[in-house]
Parts: structure tokens; sequence; C-alpha cells
């Protein structure tokens, strides 16, 4: 094998993550009600749109996740080996971003160093001009040429996004009529009401401007900087891609690491009551009143202390970053369970009364049967709606974590490190904005569209809601 | 947006920092970033801290503001300390007797009479003569919390027991002075002195006063009111820069005596934090969170003038103009409290500091950076009269390699030829271009330019580093580089038994901003000649830690002078300093007998060629042995406005600001023009607010229309 | 009422002494008084002695939790845990490590960072709030619809944003304020100006939206849809009857957050120069001056507890129905 794969701890939390989802995905399509109420949510342009925005960061996340190392060249008489550095599949597909620097900053497309420098001539002499870049525009001859190639790598990437697109379209219309021919025929009169048909043509559109935006990106990325580069000269658009993962992981993980507490403790509060209520309670408030910031502080400084002790439990800087993202994860989880616990106990103490479960209850049904029969059921959508909702809240986090000096590894690339890097850059002049907004759109966008998620979750699961 | 229209009644310029003080006073508006920590002369040993207490205290001696190398020069001294020097018997020896025969030497100096301190109420009197605030319990404080609070001042002569009186503080058991170690080495009974205190304080029941008058110290002797002598142990020509700093000014003892009070410690009423001194200004305000005020001392003495000579070049730069005038020049210096560094520079563009005090990453905007001599701001800030001032700071940063690891360390050759090979693979030029904007100078040795023992051109080149082409250094090529890292057995990074890559740790504390920009530029540094570079980055505490137990392998470490000799930096390689074995500060714990008994005998020496060649000879060695990536010397940089007079860069000099002086006119007017508001912005904002505000109304009143005729029917 | 009030206060110390023990035990696995000794004394010239001196100065030479060496109480009272966490019950915060008091330090920087906080919260209030109200005046519109969209689109940016942004606009741009800084009195008013512009800026798009739900919820029951039919306007029913049957859930919310006023807030604090709680707390982590987060957790989460007393006590006060046991 020319690599040797590598299983970080987060990859494998997330391969448990993506295992559950197909699992979660089987059980609704099982359950009607479930499957109706997701229906309904595909059913909304905007549920559907943001799905599909979603998606897309989720590819690639995962896409991401699949670390390997890989070997080094053989040579005669030793044993095989694999280099110390731990690569993803995603490095792999971007090898020219990540390998194509420059010196330092270089803005946008631009095919000149953003600093100037001394150079001397071969002649004898020096000037101080701004360099030519390595590796951007350097396939122009000249640099007159700079706006019709781009104009034509523009042109080549709507093109080749339009085409994908329609191709996509005619895809999805022809599966879509080979499942209920009626359906396209007679535009939906006759679909039920019960089963609304999914709003494929806000997905279309969604997935669509995602391809035409990602083929003008490739199409550019192969001649220059979309986003420009940073200080020690990397491709900003390469960053902003990897950030997406930590992105991922702070905000999935960390609501998978809680809500085991989280269900568990709230139901068994909510249902038993008594001491075990108090006991409970008394823990959710003393973690509660504890400043947040303070806490998750303290964590992570003791965090990093057991990190740095037992050196020997890492064999390469990836293992490193990556616990120390893990045990971040974990611990934004143990102190943000609470809320939901709170919740569920609640919706619990409510549940306690209604007639079924006292039914069961008088008929000797067990504890633990009751909860996993009736109760865990019927609080549910609590938990969907709690787990769709915070996601976007911990992304966000990160970014002011990492600025008061508590977040990721410095050696991770996230937005949090991206901004908290470019803040300083905002006071050059002429000033250097490309990595900040950067980082920025693309974490506005994902948060955006969870957000705009969340909220079409939480319209159709609650129960409550007008 | 009422606030803002009021606001915009009363004034033109609306976003003043400083309300209520005008910007044609004698006023320097000054930032400070990190609060400091202490204030006491015996404790302040950091930059944050310098920046106020040499300006509040007054050491016997200066270093000369102009003047470069930098020369001592008489403060509160009358003239430049005598030194005397004894063999074991007590026998006077020749000032230039060789220094192993020296068992003491005395210093004495005499200081100027008339000098007075700073109003205090520790020097209030009563009608019959005694201290006016000396309470024997806290009733009587009342609600006093700050200095201010107390009605009466007194002031008194400074004598030369306050200097003695400043010297048995260094060995106060409470008061930890950071250099009572290396004093207690030099003076003569000054470690002895230092347990009988300990003692005395631990015996005694309550955190109490002790009178340091009545515990006699031998070293030092007081001779008249204004003469006092300090005994040393062995030869030290080191020892006048030490009193050019607040570790040996004068300490007044009713001022000690005045905070000890009960109830005084609680209310911040310390010496820690109230400083009391004879120098040129004092601190009037006092709130380390946002805002600290020095005022003109009016009890200063009045025969400290500007000088009338410096280097050549000065009197073109205009920093002769003031020549005699009585110092200090400025009446108040406002320091804010400054955080974040965008803030930090904007106000300085609007004019609302003087200049942009520290060389600190964020100003590299103004500077557009050539090659490494090639420093120049943009003309944006030109046409702002904005002008730059470069000196090279007695600073060296470096990246130490652990001599104690295994891989890195030891005195064999396949290690040497390791560290040869990353000191080459490191591109110290790229990195300062990238990272310090130009703002330092290649490193070819411990000893920063300015510093004796420090040489130009060829001669101070690290051969095994540079080659020297066409009159320039030059970094050898990489493939220089991976040669030695083959010789180490290390052939394309790889172990040439086991075929395993080679894998160097760093050890950083990384969290600062650029802190990740940095290690992926080393990353960059160490593919290069395909080695891995791990980093591993964490908190300040778990780093010395590693430090001190010689766990790690690689590190950043740097080391501002105390004072300009070489014997300040060398000794950061002394084999006896080592970090790990006598927690000294040689951090690398670098360990060649050779090395240390040149640096023994460079040490006692006064500057010459003779210690020239021994310099030459010991920096050889390190060069050879390469103990460090020799890193580099940082420049010091800063920015100032045009209306700022008499500002020579000079890191060793922290008292400048007696010399400095405002054109509180010019800066009045450019303020004005610089920072007319923008009122459209709030005319838009109302505009929007309608806009929006509208069509709701509209539609509102159509809504009620129609529920109207609804109920109508 | 009172004896209700009594018992929560009872019932709060166990939970502080909870949050105590919490704080007292992550943070010294974190910190061991060396390393407060050696952050203190600086990284020039520190030798052991001295570090053991700093040590013993301050009480952190004596054991944990339980002093073998002492006699009967001051086994438990002679220890780094009594003098340094339990004493905090009587307000006695001691000297921070680099031996200023901390309460003294406490009272001076509560005042700039109420003066954030306070017209941030009612401002914030007052504009959120009417926000909402309009969102639900205009239920099931465009306007209803891109209000929401706006108001997630607001969420979705980060508060760094707003700030830097904020003040590279206001401050640098147009120059309406001074970038940063503080004073106290009247003229401290125009360095407030844009730090609760940009504060109440950054809370809008979560609160709006926050009410909005809850507004609508009550819009929704029965006595609404009678008052409308008895004929009262649309805007009487919003603002008399839906905005007062709306104060349980909203004072949930918001009654719990205004003791913590006083914590100040960490970003804005260090970006706007306001000497203030949260820029204290910012700096006491960043060098890790563990007896000032100590103090600050402990204000912090008497705080709290304070903050669920009065929102228990405002239900009362709204709605005649709620009864304190």
């Amino acid at each position: 094998m020319t690599f040797l794969p590598i299983i970080l701890w987060t990859d494998g939390v997330i391969f448990a993550l993506v295992l559950i989802a197909g699992l979660a995905i089987r059980q609704i399509r099982r359950s009607p009600q479930l499957r109706d109420a997701w229906r309904k949510v595909f059913a909304k342009p905007i549920g559907f749109a943001t799905f599909v925005a979603l998606g897309f960061f989720g590819v690639i996340g995962i896409v991401d996740s699949l670390h390997y190392r890989p070997a080094l060249p053989a040579e005669p008489g030793v044993e095989k080996q694999y280099s110390g550095e731990v690569l993803s599949a995603l490095d792999a597909l971007l090898a020219p971003l990540r390998l194509n620097t420059e010196k330092t900053y270089s803005a946008p497309l631009a095919t000149r160093l953003f600093a100037r420098e001394t150079v001397e001539f071969e002649g004898g002499g020096q000037a101080r001009i701004f360099p030519r870049l390595v590796f951007g525009g350097a396939h122009l001859a000249s640099e007159d040429e700079w706006v019709s190639d781009v104009l034509k790598r523009v042109s080549v990437g709507l093109l080749v996004g339009g085409v994908l697109t329609g191709l996509l379209w005619l895809s999805v219309r022809r599966a879509a009529m080979r499942e209920s021919p009626r359906a396209s025929s007679a535009d939906g009169l006759h679909a039920s009401a019960s089963e609304p048909e999914p709003a494929w043509r806000a997905a279309v559109l969604t997935m669509g401007a995602l391809l035409v935006v990602s083929a003008v990106i490739i199409s550019l990325a192969s001649g220059y900087h979309v986003f420009g580069t940073d200080k020690v000269g990397q491709d900003v658009l390469y960053l902003t891609i990897k950030s997406v993962r930590t992105a991922l992981v702070i905000g999935t993980l960390t609501t998978l690491v809680m809500l085991p507490f989280a269900v568990a403790l709230g139901i068994l509060a909510g249902y038993l009551g008594g001491w075990v209520d108090d006991a409970i309670q008394y823990l959710y408030t003393v973690l509660n009143s504890i400043p947040g910031v303070l806490l998750i502080a303290a964590a992570v400084l003791m965090m990093q202390v057991v990190i740095d002790t037992h050196p020997e439990w890492f064999s390469t800087a990836a293992e490193r970053a990556d616990a120390r993202l893990l045990a971040l994860c974990v611990i934004l989880g143990v102190t943000s369970w609470t809320g939901l616990c709170r919740l569920l106990r609640g919706e619990t103490l409510k549940l306690r009364e209604l007639e079924y479960v006292q039914a069961a209850r008088a008929f000797g049904v067990g504890t633990v049967t009751i909860l996993h029969r009736h109760v865990l059921p019927n609080v549910m959508h609590i938990v969907v709606i709690s787990l769709v909702m915070d996601f976007s809240g911990l992304v966000l986090a990160e970014a002011v974590l990492s600025y008061v000096g508590i977040g990721v590894d410095p050696n991770t690339i996230s937005f949090g490190t991206m901004i908290n890097a470019a803040r300083m850059e905002l006071a050059r002049d002429p000033m250097v904005w490309w990595s900040l907004v950067a980082a920025f759109v693309v974490m506005f966008l994902l948060v955006l569209a969870a957000n705009l998620f969340a909220d079409v979750v939480r319209d159709v699961f609650d129960p409550r809601r007008v | 947006m009422l606030g803002l229209a009021l606001l915009g009644g009363c004034a033109d310029v609306w976003n003043n920092p400083y309300p209520g003080e005008g910007a044609g006073e004698g006023i320097l508006y000054s930032a400070f970033i990190s609060r400091p920590k202490h204030l006491d002369p015996v404790q302040a040993y950091s930059e944050d801290e310098a920046t106020f207490l040499y300006q509040i205290y007054e050491p016997p001696l200066q270093y000369h503001y102009l003047k470069r190398p930098y020369t001592l020069e008489p403060a509160a001294a009358a003239a430049m300390p005598s030194v005397l020097l004894y063999d074991a018997s007590g026998k006077r020896l020749a000032p230039d007797a060789p220094p192993q025969s020296v068992a003491y030497s005395v210093y004495e100096v005499r200081i100027k009479p008339g000098q007075m301190y700073q109003p205090h109420p520790a020097f209030a009197k009563d009608a019959g003569g005694n201290a006016l605030y000396q309470w024997p319990d806290s009733e009587r404080l009342g609600d006093r919390k700050a200095i201010s609070d107390f009605s009466d001042t007194g002031s008194r002569e400074v004598v030369a027991e306050d200097f003695e009186y400043q010297i048995k503080r260094l060995a106060h058991p409470h008061l930890h002075s950071p250099i009572l170690e290396l004093m207690s080495d030099y003076i003569v009974g000054l470690r002895d002195y230092a347990k009988k205190l300990r003692d005395t304080a631990a015996g005694a029941a309550s955190v109490g006063w002790i009178d340091l008058r009545e515990y006699p110290l031998s070293g030092v002797e007081v001779v008249d009111r204004y003469t006092y002598r300090i005994r040393l142990n062995g030869s030290y020509p080191q020892f006048p820069y030490w009193l050019a700093m607040p570790f040996f000014a004068p300490v007044p003892f009713e001022v000690d005596r005045f905070f000890a009070q009960p109830g005084m410690a609680e209310r911040n009423l310390t010496l820690d934090w109230w400083p009391v001194g004879s120098g040129p200004f004092m601190l009037s305000e006092n709130n380390p969170n946002s805002r600290m005020v020095l005022v003109r001392n009016p009890n200063y003495r009045r025969d400290e003038t500007y000088p009338c000579e410096g280097e050549p070049g000065d009197e073109r730069a205009g920093l002769l103009a003031d020549c005699g005038k009585v110092l200090p020049l400025l009446d108040k210096v406002v320091f804010t409290r400054e955080k974040e560094s965008i803030p930090y520079w904007n106000k300085f563009l609007q004019g609302y500091y003087d200049a942009s005090g520290v060389s600190s990453d964020n100003f590299d905007q103004a500077v557009q950076m050539g090659g490494q001599h090639d420093v120049s701001i943009s003309d944006e800030m030109q046409d702002k009269g904005i002008s730059l001032l470069t000196s090279v700071a007695p600073t060296v940063m470096y990246m130490g390699f652990n001599m104690l690891d295994p891989v890195v360390g030891g005195a064999g050759e396949r290690a040497r030829k390791l560290r040869l090979a990353i000191s080459i693979a490191l591109d110290q030029e790229e990195f300062i271009s990238v990272f310090l904007n130009g703002r330092g100078v290649p490193a070819m040795h411990p000893i920063p330019p300015g510093i004796f023992g420090y040489r130009e051109g060829e001669a101070g080149v690290n051969p095994l580093v540079y080659d020297w082409v066409d009159g320039k250094p030059r970094r050898k090529p990489v493939s220089e580089a991976r040669k030695l890292l083959a010789e180490a057995g290390y052939p394309n990074g790889r172990d040439l038994q086991s075929g395993e890559p080679l894998v160097i740790y760093l050890d950083t504390t990384g969290t600062g901003v650029g802190g990740k920009a940095q290690v992926d530029w080393l990353a960059k540094q160490f593919r290069k000649i395909d080695v891995q570079l791990v980093v591993r980055s964490t908190d300040y505490n778990r780093f010395q830690d590693k430090i001190r137990k010689g766990n790690a392998q690689l590190f950043y470490w740097g080391w501002n002078a105390d004072y300009p000799d070489p014997e300040n930096l060398l000794f950061l390689l002394y084999g006896p300093q080592g970090k790990v074995k006598s927690h000294g500060e040689n951090a690398a714990n670098y360990e060649n007998p050779e090395f240390d008994r040149l640096f023994e005998r460079m040490k006692a020496m006064s500057d010459g060629p003779e210690r020239q060649a021994i310099i030459d000879r010991a920096i050889a060695i390190l060069q050879h042995d390469a103990p460090w990536v020799w890193g580099f010397y940082e420049k010091a940089y800063s920015l100032q406005h045009g209306w700022l007079h008499n500002r020579k860069p000079g890191r060793m000099i922290r008292n400048g600001l007696k010399y400095q002086r405002i054109d509180g006119e010019a800066r009045a007017v450019a303020r004005r023009e610089w920072n007319r508001p923008e009122r459209w912005p709030l005319l838009l904002v109302a505009l929007l607010v309608t806009a929006m505000g509208l069509p709701a109304w509209l539609d509102y009143r159509r809504r009620e229309r129609a529920t109207a005729t609804v109920n109508e029917h | 009422m009172f004896g209700y009030i009594v018992r929560r206060a009872l019932y709060a110390l166990p939970i502080l002494l909870g949050v105590n023990l919490l704080t007292f035990a992550l943070f010294f696995v974190v910190n061991t008084p060396d390393d407060m000794a050696r952050m203190q004394l600086g990284a020039k010239r520190v030798t052991p002695e001295a570090i053991e001196n700093w040590k013993a100065e301050r009480g952190y030479d004596k054991p944990r939790f339980y002093n073998d060496k002492a006699f009967g109480v001051s086994k438990f009272t002679d220890t780094i845990f009594y003098d340094k966490s339990l004493k905090m019950f009587a307000f006695e915060f001691g000297a921070a490590d680099d031996g200023r008091d901390i309460a003294e330090e406490i009272r001076s920087r509560m005042v700039p960072s109420l003066a954030i906080a306070l017209p941030t919260f009612l401002l914030g209030l007052y504009v959120t709030v009417s926000l909402a109200l309009l969102l639900v005046f205009f239920r099931q519109t465009a306007l209803d619809f891109s209000g929401v969209v706006l108001c997630v689109a607001m969420m979705s940016v980060s508060s760094l944003f707003y700030i830097i942004g904020g003040q590279w606009l206001v401050a640098k741009i147009w120059q309406l304020v001074p970038i940063s800084g503080y004073t106290g009195g009247l003229d401290g008013a125009r360095f407030l100006i844009l730090p609760v512009l940009v504060s109440v800026v950054a809370g809008i798009g979560a609160n709006t939206r926050w009410y909005r739900t809850i507004f609508l919820e009550e819009v929704s029951r029965d006595y609404v849809r009678t008052a409308r039919a008895k004929g009262l306007s649309e805007l009487r029913v919003l603002f008399r009857h839906v905005l007062k049957n709306a104060m349980i859930p909203v004072l949930t919310g918001v009654v719990v957050v205004i003791p913590l006023l006083f914590m100040g807030s960490l970003l804005v604090e260090s970006f706007f120069g306001i000497p203030g709680l949260g820029s204290y707390t910012i700096d006491a982590i960043n060098a890790q001056d563990f007896s000032v987060v100590r103090a600050m957790v402990f204000i912090g989460s008497l705080l709290y507890i304070v903050g669920l007393l009065l929102t228990d006590i405002s239900y009362t006060l709204v709605d005649p129905r709620v009864r304190l046991e």
C-alpha cells in the first residue's frame, strides 16, 4: 500500500455519526409518523434547499475525515516507512492548493505579491517592486492577458456548472416521473394532502448554484489563488475549505456528546422525581451557574495539561491536535447539556401524568420499558429541535473561544483561528481583508443554512406551533 | 441619535477620546498594552513597568540620551562613581590589576546635594515636626482610597542614606527582588542580610514594617550626608550599569513606614502601587485598567538640562535644538490602556496618540520594507507628517536546541551537523521580512550591534551558515543543509539505519496572534530539508516546566539585555548558568569548558582589543557548536507624528520622556483637520428608519380601516 | 413569600459550595502554586527560593483540603481550600496573585461594566420587543417572512464581526465617536454609544426571533380571538393582551440575565478599552491568575442564583395567580 489509513478519534466519531444517521433514516422510513414529518420538511423550499447546502458542507467534512499517512519512497534494505504527516482525502484532492504557496500575502486572483521587495537584477542594480507570484497567474505570458484569462476561466466555470445543473435537473425530473408518473403530468394535482411533494425545484436550484460556484472556483483555482494567500503564503481557499470540517465536528460532536447525558438525566429526573430529581437538578444548577466561558477555560486548560504531560499518547501532531479538538467538543458538550436536560425534565413531568402512561404503570410495566416505549418517543421532537438549533451556536462559539485563547489547537485550521489571525491584518494599509472575509462568508453560509434548516424543522416538529 | 446630535452641537470634533483636555497643551499622549504588575523599584523588571518607573525614580546614573554606543553619565550622582580595588589582604591595587587578584572592589558614589522628593503625604509634618499621617490604627484612615485623598504633603532632601535603604530593600523578604540572587553574589554581606531579615520577619507576630535602618548591611556604608560606598566581592566592571536602574534609586524610609500602616494595603495603598521618587515626573493618576497619568514633579532638580552633544547626524535631525533647556520639557504624560491593536493604531492615525511606542506586529501597515536595511514609511503616512525611527535593540531572539536532548543535543558530531543543517534551512531573512516587516537583523551570534564585541562586515559573519558574496552575507543554499543532514545520518530526512522519518519537536507557548502563521512558516522551512516538524504548543507554565526539566527539544527564546555589555549576552551560554543544572538562564543547557573559560576571562576585562580577541574566539566556538539557531536582533521601531520632538530610538534608554517635547498647536490643528465627522450617515439612518416605518404605517392604516368596516357590518 | 425566599437562599448554599469545589478542583489541576509563583515572578532570574518564598507568603504552601499537622478545627481551616475558596462565602476575596485586592478591583470595575451592559440591555429589550411585535402584527405576510430570514442572517454573523465592522465604519471612516476608551461621568457617554450600539445590533437577530415565537404563541390563544371579536383594534390587542400575557415566558428569559449584567461582556470590553469586569476576567484568564477567576466564578454563580430567585418573584408581580409557597 502506498498509504497507511489513519482513523483519528474525531474521524471515528464522525463515521459513527454517519452510521447513526443511516440507522435513523431507516427508522424514519419505517415509522409513518416520522416519515410524514420529514416529508413536510422537504416539502418546504427552504427546508430542502438548506438541507442540500448542509449536505454539500457535510460531504466536504466527510471527505476531509478520511485520513492517511503517505508512504515514503522505498529504499533498499529498509522496512517500509510512512511519513509522519497525516493527510486527508481532501488534502489529496486539493494538493495543488495546499502545496502552491507563495512567500506572503497576495490579493485574491492577484499575479503579484502584496508587499514590495527589493529585487536584484542580473546585470546589477536593484529595484523595489511587487514581485510576480510563484504560482498565481504564473501561466500568463504577460499580465495584460489577466483580464481575458480570468474572464475565460469564469465563463468555462459557468458553462460547466450550468451544464451540470441542467443534467441534474433532467435526472431529477426523470426520477420523479418514474416514481409517480401522474405527478409531473398533472403537476401535483393528485398528490394527496398527507404526502406533500418534496420541493425539488428549490433543491436543484441550490445544488445548481453550488455547482456553478464550485465550477467557477475550480476553474480559477487552477491558475490563481482565488481567495488570495495569507501571511505565510498559504492559499486562503484551502484554509476555508479545511475549516469546514472543524466547524462541523464542533457543531455535531458536541451535541452528540451531550445528548446521552441530557436525555437520560432529563427523563429520569422528570419521571422518577424524588431524590433523583433533586440530585440531577442540583447538578445542572451548579454547572449552569458557573459562567460558561470560565468553565470552558478551566476545562480546556486542564485538558491541555493532560495532553502535555502524556506526549507518548500521540505519535503525530495531527493526533495531538485531534485529541484537543475532541476534548473541546466534550467540554462544550458537558457545559451545554443543562438546557436540554431542563426542557426534557419539564416535558417528562407532563407526560408522566398522561393517562396511557399511568395505565401502563398500573399494569406493572417496568420503568425502563415505559421510558423507552412511551416517554422517549414523545420527547424526541424536542431533542431534534435542540440538536439542529444548537449546531449554529456552537460553530459561532468556536470563533469566540479561539479569540479568548481557549479554542482549538493552533495547528488546527478553523474559522476561529483564521478570524483570530486576520484581526491583525485589518490594521495594515492597504488592508488585507480577504482571509477575514472568506472565513466570515463561508461560516455565514454554513450557519445560515443550519439556522434556516433548524427553523423549518422546528416549525414541523413542534406540535404547539401555529 | 439624540446624544450624537447633542455632541455634535458642542464640538466640531466628535471622536476626541480625551474630553476636557486641550490638544494645545504640553501633554504627551501614549498607550500601554499590558498593565504594569509592579511599580516598586526593587521588584519591577519588565518593559511595561520600566515605561513608568524610569520617569519617576532617578538612580545614580543614566545613559546619555543621544550618544551611541551607550555611555553612562551621572544622574542623581554628582560624578561617575570612583572604583577602588583591593586584594585579599586589604591592600589597594592599581585600577588595571588583573581581575583574578581582586578580592573586593569599592564603589564610592557622591550624589548631588539639594535634590528633593516629589510632594507626598508621607513627608507631611504637623506643627511639632512629627509625621502627620502616622496613626496607630486604621480608624483615622477614613475613606481615603488614593494618595490624592491626603490633603497635606511634604518633601525632603534626597540623602545618601536613602540609597543605602533601597539596597537593603533588595533583601526584604516580602519584596522578592528578582536581582537579589545575582546581587548576593557581589554585594558583601547581602546574602546573610537577606537571611537575617527572613528570620526576623518569620519571628515577628504580624507582617508589619521592618525598619531596615536598624539592621546594618556590611557591604554598604554611608560616608556622609551625600556619599555612600558599596563593597563588592571580586571585580565586577558591569556594576555601574546596575546603578542606572531603579533597583538602586533612592527610596525614603518615611514612605515605607507610611504604607506599612494598618489598613493601607487593603486599599491598594502600597509603594508597589503608588511610587514615590525624585525623578522628573510623578504618578498623579493610577488606574492601570485604563489610565495612568504622569505629571511634572515640581521638586525635580533644576540642573538637569537637555544635552548639547550627540552623535553625528543628531544636529541635522533637530535633536540638539533644545540644548541647555531645563528638563522635563513636558508637563504631563497621559497613558491610556489599549488592549486591542486595531483601536490603538487607528487612534494613532487620528492623532490621538503622539507616537506608536512599542514595536509590535500591528504597525506594519505604515511601513514598506525592502531588503533588511531598507525600511521606509508609506506616502500616505509621510503626507501626515509621520516619521519612522528605527534602531537595533539590545535584544537577541533565537531558537535554542536543548543540548541534553538525545537527537539534537550533545557534543557529538552527528547532532552538531543536524543542528547546523537546521540553522541553514531556517531562513531568518524570510522570517524577518514576513513576520517583522524588516524589523530585525539576522543574528550571527548572541551579541547584537551596538554592544562591544559585535563586528561589522565579513569578520562578523557566521561562516558556517553564511557565505560572503559580493561584500554581503548570503545564506548557504538548502543543498548545503541537505548535505549536512546526510552527513549526520539522515539522508532526505530519514534515519539511515531504520529508515524512519526524522521528526523534530518544537515547543512553544503559541497562544498569541500570529502564532499559527509562525508555526505554518516553520513547518514550511523544515519541509525544505524533508524533516517533519511537530509543534507542541502549550501554556506558559507547562512550557517553562519543560524547559526547566530539559524535556524540550527546540524552543523559541529571547533575551533583552539588562545593560550594553557582552557579558550580559554571552552568559546565556555559560555552562554554570545551565537551566536544568542550576536554574540559570542558559536555557539550551550548553556546556563547553573552553567557552566557559573564555567567558570568565572576558567578563572581568574592560573593553579593548584584547577583550575583542577573546570574544571572537568564544563566538567562533559557539558558531561551530551551533547550540542556537541564531535568530535575529530586534529592531526597535517607532512611528511618531510631526509635532513630537526629540525622540531618539534606543531601547536601553528608558527614561527618555523628560527629553521629549510637544508642539501642541500643530497637534490641535492636525486633529481638527483629520477628524471631521461624517454627518450624512446620521441623516441616512433617519431616512432609513422612516422609509422602513412608512409602509408599515400605511399598511397598518389600511388594516385598521378594514377592521373598522368589518365591524360596521 | 419571605419564607420562600429564605428557603431558596439556604438552597443556594450547597449549590455555591458545589461550584466552589468544582472550580477549585479544576483550577488546581491546571495551576499548581508553583505555576502561579512563576507566572507572577516573571521570566528573568527566578530562583527556587523566590518561589518558595512567594508561596509561603501567600499561603499556597499549605495542604489543599486537609491539614495533618494542624489541630482541631484548623485541620480543615488551615488549608488552601478554606483560605482561598470558602472564605469567599464571607465575601473575602483576598488579593490577586499580583498582590492587589480583588474586592476593591471588583468594586471599581463594576461601574464601567454596568455602564455598557445596562443601556445595552434596556435598549436591546426595547428594540427587539418592538421589532418582534411588528413582525407578529404582520404575521404570515412577506414582511414577516423576510424579517425572520433577516433575523436568522443576523444571528449567523459572528459577534466579532459586529465589533470589528462597527469600529471600522462608525469610528474610523465616519469619525463620529472615539474608537475606544472610557471615562466616568457624563463625558463618558460618547465612549459608550458605539459599544452599546454594536451590542444591541448583535443581539437583534436572536432576540427578535425568540420574542416573535413567544408572541405568536399568545396570539393564537382563544382570549385573543375573543378580544378581537369584541372589536378591539389589532394594535390594542397586541399591546394590551398579548404583551401582558407573554410576560411570563419573557421574564423567564430576561430576569435571569439582569444580575449577570454585572459580569460585563468579555469581547466588547476588550475591544473598546472599557475597564470593566469582563476585561478583568479575560486578563485573569490570560495571566492565569486564578484567584481572580475563582472570585469571578463565585460572583457569577451567586448572581445567577439571585437571578433565578428574582424570576420567581417577578412572576408573582406580573400574574397574581402565581403564589410562592
